[in-house]
């Protein structure tokens, strides 16, 4: 069971992101579950939503307590809430931003992780030139498939495809990739141990 | 309990066509089994968590995907189930949902489809009752309305909601009784799964045409829901209660059928999980279910010999199917999302009158009031004080104490002005 939590705010897809995450998975012939925090969502409230990746079917409906990765969609609630709180030893962290992790105050959880396992993308202004709003939840996801190789860009795309119409579905698209790719350089500079292969084998 | 993570990459080559079985919302899921059950009228007030249900619905009538029938909005739920009285008398083949305070706003048309035993089938998204408000998911809507003579299911997973769809309008339209479907609201009609749905073919073949057992038709005018005085009344209620138990009847040859026809173990009384050799048995409805599995298989890892039984039809009660699935069990454990204040858990209750006959004790759990979160780890340490004969008759899991205890401290301390 891999298990993901997507913290952001109202409006900027977060349960989108889930949904599609689960689909995704689904797609790559895994099961999947996504549900969103169940709150009374409103434009910039904060807003969670889970997704669990398994290889045999899932039964449990409780919220995740203790992620496998956790996806910040939006900065500005990494001090505000635990957002790391019951995260595995080996976990993944990405941040929607174009700081560095160091400079957004995450050393505590970049201590605690794996080397590569916290990393930042700048999600919304890849949504921005690809989609042309600055909604960050498709990059994040294209960054996340990268980072975590637990699902392909490939799956990916075909969720995207699935969701959105033609038009919009390929702008997303892009901007997965755009994301996808930055990840991937990212990486390429860094030596292969934090490069999360082992997920892939 | 963390299990590790063991993913491995799906065989071969990623399949990029629709495969038979969906990744989709709950709502959506559910929306497209009533349409495959071809209702000719839809009426429908939203309220969450019901929402996504009928706005779909509305989608497949206005874009043609759900031909040959009518979506009425109405301006509340007092009207969406009394247009649908009015639609299902007149031979229509009708449909609503609603959740919560919708419900209680339709308590009287719930008690007129039932008592002019209309073939409706109704989704309920559960959802707790204010005050105060709570938009989050138990089952105090579907116990407020328990005994107002419909047959009601509780599902499992959104599969088994698309399943007990296609079930009830055959069941409702076999009997002539209208038949509520419920669906943990949230946890269910927000959660995106795996589920397959049938051929409309296939549906076809499943459900007849709806054939009423009496038409309001100008040319040869009735009436129907009469007054009906102390000489007959008694008897209209004891018919009533007769069709009820001839619904338990039918419903596990149904769920039978529809395994043969379908291929899924889908509706019926009850399910059991692991009750063979189970000194502790226990009973829930609805999604809670899934986690109570997962408990009990861990428990069962560490030799606790517990079981579950999975209770689908609630209402009619199936005292003897409970009585049967419990028989072997040294206790009985019900966990349930309601709470009748000054009674206690109504579904442990019933259980309760179903044991009447046996020495075995019921113990009550109450969990998940309003949306609290029914976390695995809770619902172990309830088993394991069961296993240790320390559990107290009643228990409110989770419960914050320091809260309800200076609550009642302040209570205390109130005086009235002089």
């Amino acid at each position: 069971m891999f298990q993901v939590r997507i913290h952001g705010r109202g409006g900027q897809g977060v349960v989108t992101a889930a949904e599609l995450l689960s689909m995704t998975a689904f797609t790559e012939g895994l099961h999947a579950q996504a549900f969103p925090s169940f709150g009374s969502e409103r434009m910039g409230a904060p807003v969670a939503a889970f997704c669990r990746i398994s290889n045999t079917p899932i039964r449990t409906r409780e919220p995740i307590a203790d992620p496998d990765g956790v996806i910040v969609q939006d900065p500005t609630l990494i001090h505000l809430f635990d957002l790391f709180g019951g995260l595995s030893k080996e976990g993944f962290v990405l941040v929607n931003s174009s700081r560095t992790p160091e400079s957004l105050g995450l050393s505590a959880i970049l201590e605690k992780l794996p080397t590569g396992h916290v990393r930042t993308i700048p999600a919304t202004e890849i949504a921005r030139e690809k989609i042309g709003r600055p909604i960050p939840n498709i990059a994040m996801l294209g960054g996340f498939a990268a980072m975590t190789g637990i699902i392909t860009l490939k799956a990916l795309a075909w969720a995207i495809h699935t969701k959105f119409p033609k038009a919009l579905a390929e702008k997303n698209i892009e901007a997965a990739q755009a994301a996808f790719a930055a990840v991937q350089h990212a990486i390429a500079g860094e030596p292969i141990a934090a490069r999360g292969e082992e997920l892939m084998v | 309990m963390k299990t590790p993570i063991q993913l491995t990459p799906p065989k071969g080559p990623v399949e990029l066509t629709l495969p038979k079985a969906r990744q989709i919302e709950g709502s959506r899921a559910i929306a497209e089994a009533v349409g495959l059950c071809r209702p000719q009228v839809i009426c429908a007030y939203p309220i969450t968590p019901q929402t996504h249900i009928v706005e779909e619905l509305s989608a497949m009538v206005k874009t043609g995907e759900l031909m040959d029938c009518e979506f009425i909005n109405v301006e509340s739920e007092f009207a969406a189930l009394s247009v649908a009285i009015g639609a299902s008398a007149a031979g229509a083949r009708a449909y609503t949902a609603t959740s919560s305070q919708g419900l209680l706003y339709m308590a009287e048309a719930v008690y007129n489809a039932s008592g002019m035993q209309l073939p409706i089938v109704m989704t309920l998204g559960n959802r707790a009752i204010g005050a105060p408000i709570n938009i989050w998911n138990d089952h105090s809507d579907a116990m407020a309305l328990r005994d107002a003579g419909w047959v009601l299911l509780f599902a499992e997973t959104n599969q088994e909601a698309i399943d007990l769809h296609l079930q009830a309008f055959r069941l409702a339209e076999e009997l002539s009784t209208p038949v509520m479907v419920c669906v943990d609201g949230f946890i269910l009609t927000h959660a995106y799964e795996e589920v397959e749905l049938p051929t409309p073919e296939a549906v076809d073949r499943w459900l007849p045409k709806f054939q009423p057992r009496q038409v309001l038709d100008p040319a040869e005018p009735i009436t129907m829901g009469a007054l009906v005085g102390p000489e007959s009344f008694s008897e209209v209620r004891y018919l009533a209660h007769r069709k009820q138990l001839r619904a338990l009847e039918r419903i596990p040859e149904l769920s039978a059928e529809f395994n043969a026809t379908f291929g899924r173990n889908s509706g019926g009384i009850l399910r059991t999980y692991k009750t063979e050799g189970a000194e502790t048995i226990v009973l829930a409805m609805g999604s809670i279910n899934g986690t109570i599995e997962d408990a009990i298989d861990e428990l069962r890892r560490n030799g606790h010999a517990i079981g579950a039984v999975i209770l689908t039809t609630f209402r009619p009660f199936p005292y003897a199917s409970v009585a049967a699935a419990l028989k072997n069990a040294s206790q009985a454990i019900v966990v349930e999302k309601s709470l009748t204040a000054g009674m206690g858990g109504p579904l442990a209750a019933d259980v309760t009158l179903a044991l009447a006959n046996t020495s075995t004790p019921v113990y009550s759990v109450i969990a998940g009031l309003g949306g609290r979160p029914i976390p695995q780890a809770s619902l172990e340490s309830i088993f394991e004080r069961a296993r240790d004969r320390e559990l107290p008759e009643t228990t409110f899991l989770d419960l914050h104490w320091d809260a309800v205890n200076q609550a009642i401290t302040k209570e205390l301390s109130w005086t009235p002005h002089t």
